[in-house]
């Protein structure tokens, strides 16, 4: 029988991390980050994970630590945040440009100035594009399970991307919950075999990593890492389906309520999810038709999967924690009204805006963006094409 | 210690360093201190070194090779050493040679954007090598002037103008930077004298923790010298007292390992460069007695560390 | 210069397979002037084989012992140090004529 026990989302991560048999860690401290790196710490030092833990001196170094260390065939982990995942920034690009199959916990909090250490998804969206795929985690259960996901996608011979396991920050990094264990055994079995990557760096057969492509040879660098990115879309699903498999807990791409015949869909990342569809629970007893999707993974875009789930609806409303300042609307919301230029019949598409430096979304919130989603399918009108929510004038 | 000849030709020729190129001078030199029985990864930061040899799909190294980023060589050698290490202690390293951890980068890569990670690196106690290759300036990017730019020198970003007549500031001490974190060995080295740098690298690969090599490269494009003089200059260097040659062992015990009692004028070595030609008009002649000066107060000071600390006993590791 | 190869024919993640492969680039043209050993002079003691940045001085050695000093034209880029630092002055650079 598997093991239940309570954790926070950070313990829940420490633990996978355990269980997948990561051989070098390397991280630096920052709130709401810590207790990852503590607890791996406290497993190592009793030697219940045998890994080598380097205590780097910037979030810059411990990046290059693990992508280095990865080119062994070593498996590696980091964690960070907000300021130390922008000071990572270089090095994303470099990990997922050597192709190393990093995995990374982001306990997602807000962007300096001003300094705060809340939730929003600021530090992990401006990484969207650095070639990383992205999973989003709804609750510690999801945070657990979804570590062992990562190695299993980023490892994957077709795939070989740097993957991050976005928790918010403690909405669940810091919130105890009930967490159904995986069995070591299972785990092991779960997980692909190591080395972790097809070159690992050997004096019988020296190979030279990170070389210097001039633009005879960039592009083509480029197009085998959005080729891989393409491959994810196909491993995802695979390796999320064969999670469910070994632990009875159901996973898809996205985690839907009510979808089939709402007229009004909300689509969130993160611990929002739950609120969502907890109130949208509440409205369709009220006689409401809204539903509710969240979605896990947000790179690679699981775009053909969402258009048939969501082309039902009349109107879809793009949950953005973040601010892509200038821009016609947030990351996600810019995203789904791409997805859904070309298609035949086309749901309205309107952006929320919300939560930002940990401002909560009340479950009064929630109701009344449900009840601008149905007034807009009411009206065939989007009164505000980007709409802040909880923020004060 | 013994060289068998021929050493094997780790670096292979072809490369696009320019002519008289005085870091694949150096590296060739310091790959020669690995025996039959050896190997090493290694790990460079960006920078000639890094262009002149990996332009794809071409490779210079016929040893495994990393490069990531700018500042993070330390970093990213730090990774590997921790991962061979855990590899070896699981069974899941299959390496018939003991693999060596050699880090290289260059001045701008060690004395100002790296230099956070090298500390890390060096007080976290990783077992490898850091070789700084300094040619005394941003080469790569077209000779700007970095903290390891001499005194008066010419650079793109320090020009000789009316007012100000190259860098006004003197080079950091990367020895002593080094040395303050107490790691078992810290030597300077020139490619002039080749026994003396391959010597060094030896006991670089010998010491039970982090040693750094601080090597003076002169670079003929950056210095604007005749590409013939590299080996030449790099001599000069130690006997005009410029570059001392000297280790020091955990922070502590000093060594000059080439003692210059009796230096020549340091406008022997100043005249062969470009980069100085400023300093051999009249009104300079001022300039270059502050930088003599300079440079002899350096090499007295290590001379009074080495009398001071000469008592402390070597360790084994040493005697190569 | 080599066919250049699509992104599917190529390893991932900018990774060189064949090491020391500029070893087939010819540097040799870079030269305006040729180092010659004379083979008369020289006493075989190495010197150049260490201060060469370019790997381009080829030793024959027997029994620990050098028996032929060389250089491969092929990659030598003519930057006369080994000519400066011969003890003996048995390298003198000569005109390249094309």
């Amino acid at each position: 029988m598997a093991k239940v026990i309570g954790l926070t989302g950070d313990e829940a991560v420490a633990y996978a991390v355990k269980q997948c048999d990561v051989d070098v860690i390397a991280a630096y401290p920052i709130t709401p980050q810590t207790v990852i790196v503590e607890t791996l710490g406290e497993f190592v030092a009793n030697g219940e994970l045998d890994a080598e833990m380097v205590h780097v001196e910037s979030e810059h170094s411990a990046l290059s630590v693990v992508t280095a260390a990865a080119l062994t065939g070593a498996r590696v982990f980091t964690a960070t945040c907000s300021q130390g995942l922008a000071l990572m920034f270089e090095i994303l690009y470099i990990t997922s440009g050597v192709r190393a199959p990093v995995v990374m916990a982001v306990a997602n909090r807000a962007l300096s100035a001003p300094i705060n250490i809340h939730a929003d998804h600021s530090d992990s969206m401006g990484a969207r594009d650095s070639g990383w795929i992205q999973l989003y985690a709804e609750n510690v259960q999801e945070v657990y399970d979804m570590i062992f996901m990562a190695y299993k996608i980023a490892e994957n011979r077709d795939v070989l991307l740097p993957t991050m396991v976005c928790l918010d920050g403690f909405t669940l990094t810091h919130t105890l919950e009930r967490v159904e264990m995986l069995d070591d055994e299972v785990a092991k079995k779960y997980l692909p075999p190591k080395p972790t990557y097809p070159y690992p760096i050997s004096a019988e057969k020296p190979a030279t990593y990170g070389s210097l492509a001039l633009p005879d040879y960039y592009f083509e660098f480029k197009m085998q890492q959005q080729d891989a990115m393409n491959k994810a879309k196909e491993v995802i699903p695979k390796a999320m389906e064969e999670f469910s498999k070994v632990s009875g807990r159901e996973y898809d791409q996205f985690k839907a309520y009510a979808i089939e015949d709402a007229d009004v869909i909300t689509v969130a990342l993160g611990s929002t999810g739950g609120t969502m569809r907890s109130v949208a629970r509440e409205l369709r007893k009220q006689g409401y038709k809204v539903g509710s999707l969240t979605l896990r993974v947000y790179r690679p875009f699981p775009a053909e999967a969402l258009m048939e789930a969501l082309s039902g609806a009349k109107v879809i409303l793009a949950m953005d924690r973040t601010l892509s300042f200038g821009a016609i609307g947030g990351p996600l919301f810019e995203d789904l009204r791409t997805l859904f230029y070309d298609a035949e019949k086309r749901p309205l598409i309107a952006d929320i805006v919300y939560g930002l430096g940990g401002r909560d979304l009340t479950p009064a919130e929630a109701k009344a963006i449900f009840k601008y989603g149905l007034e807009i399918a009411k009206s065939g009108r989007i009164p505000e094409l980007v709409k802040y929510v909880g923020v004060r004038e | 210690m013994s060289i068998s000849l021929p050493k094997p030709e780790y670096l292979a020729p072809g490369h696009a360093a320019c002519q008289g190129c005085g870091a694949t001078l150096i590296v060739r030199q310091v790959l020669m201190a690995l025996e039959p029985d050896e190997a090493a990864v290694i790990v460079t930061a960006t920078g000639c070194l890094e262009v002149v040899t990996t332009i794809y799909p071409r490779t210079s190294w016929r040893l495994p090779f990393v490069h990531l980023a700018f500042e993070n060589a330390a970093a990213a050698a730090s990774g590997i050493e921790t991962a061979l290490k855990v590899l070896k202690r699981k069974g899941l390293l299959k390496e018939k040679k003991k693999m060596h951890v050699i880090a290289i980068a260059g001045d701008g890569g060690t004395f100002d954007i790296g230099l956070q990670a090298l500390s890390g690196a060096l007080e976290r106690g990783h077992k490898f090598v850091y070789i700084c290759y300094d040619n005394e300036a941003y080469m790569n990017t077209g000779i700007q002037r970095s903290g390891a730019t001499p005194y008066r020198a010419w650079t793109t970003t320090t020009p000789v103008g009316k007012k100000i007549p190259g860098k006004p500031q003197f080079k950091k001490n990367l020895a002593g930077i080094a040395a303050a974190h107490e790691i078992p060995y810290v030597a300077t080295a020139s490619p002039g004298y080749h026994v003396d740098l391959i010597r060094k690298v030896r006991r670089a690969l010998n010491a039970p923790g982090p040693a750094l090599l601080h090597i003076i490269c002169p670079c003929p494009t950056g210095w604007r010298h005749d590409p013939s003089k590299t080996v030449e200059i790099a001599r000069l260097a130690v006997q005009t007292r410029f570059f001392p040659l000297y280790e020091i062992l955990y922070g502590r015990k000093y060594i000059i390992t080439m003692p210059v009692p009796k230096p020549l004028p340091i406008i022997d070595y100043l005249k062969l460069q470009g980069r100085y030609a400023h300093l051999l008009r009249p009104e300079m002649k001022g300039e270059v007695e502050k930088l003599e000066k300079a440079v002899n107060d350096f090499y007295k000071w290590l001379e009074r560390m080495a009398e001071a600390t000469k008592d402390i006993p070597l360790p084994s590791w040493y005697h190569v | 210069m080599s066919k250049l190869l699509g992104w599917r024919k190529i390893p991932i993640g900018t990774i060189i397979l064949e090491a020391g492969s500029t070893f087939e680039v010819r540097t040799g043209d870079w030269r305006t002037f040729k180092p010659v050993i004379d083979h008369n002079k020289c006493t075989r003691c190495g010197l150049c084989y260490y201060y060469c940045p370019d790997g381009s001085i080829t030793l024959e050695v027997k029994d620990g012992k050098i028996v032929k000093v060389d250089i491969d034209y092929y990659h030598c880029k003519g930057c006369a140090i080994c000519e400066g630092i011969c003890p003996v002055k048995a390298i003198t650079m000569v005109e390249e004529v094309k």
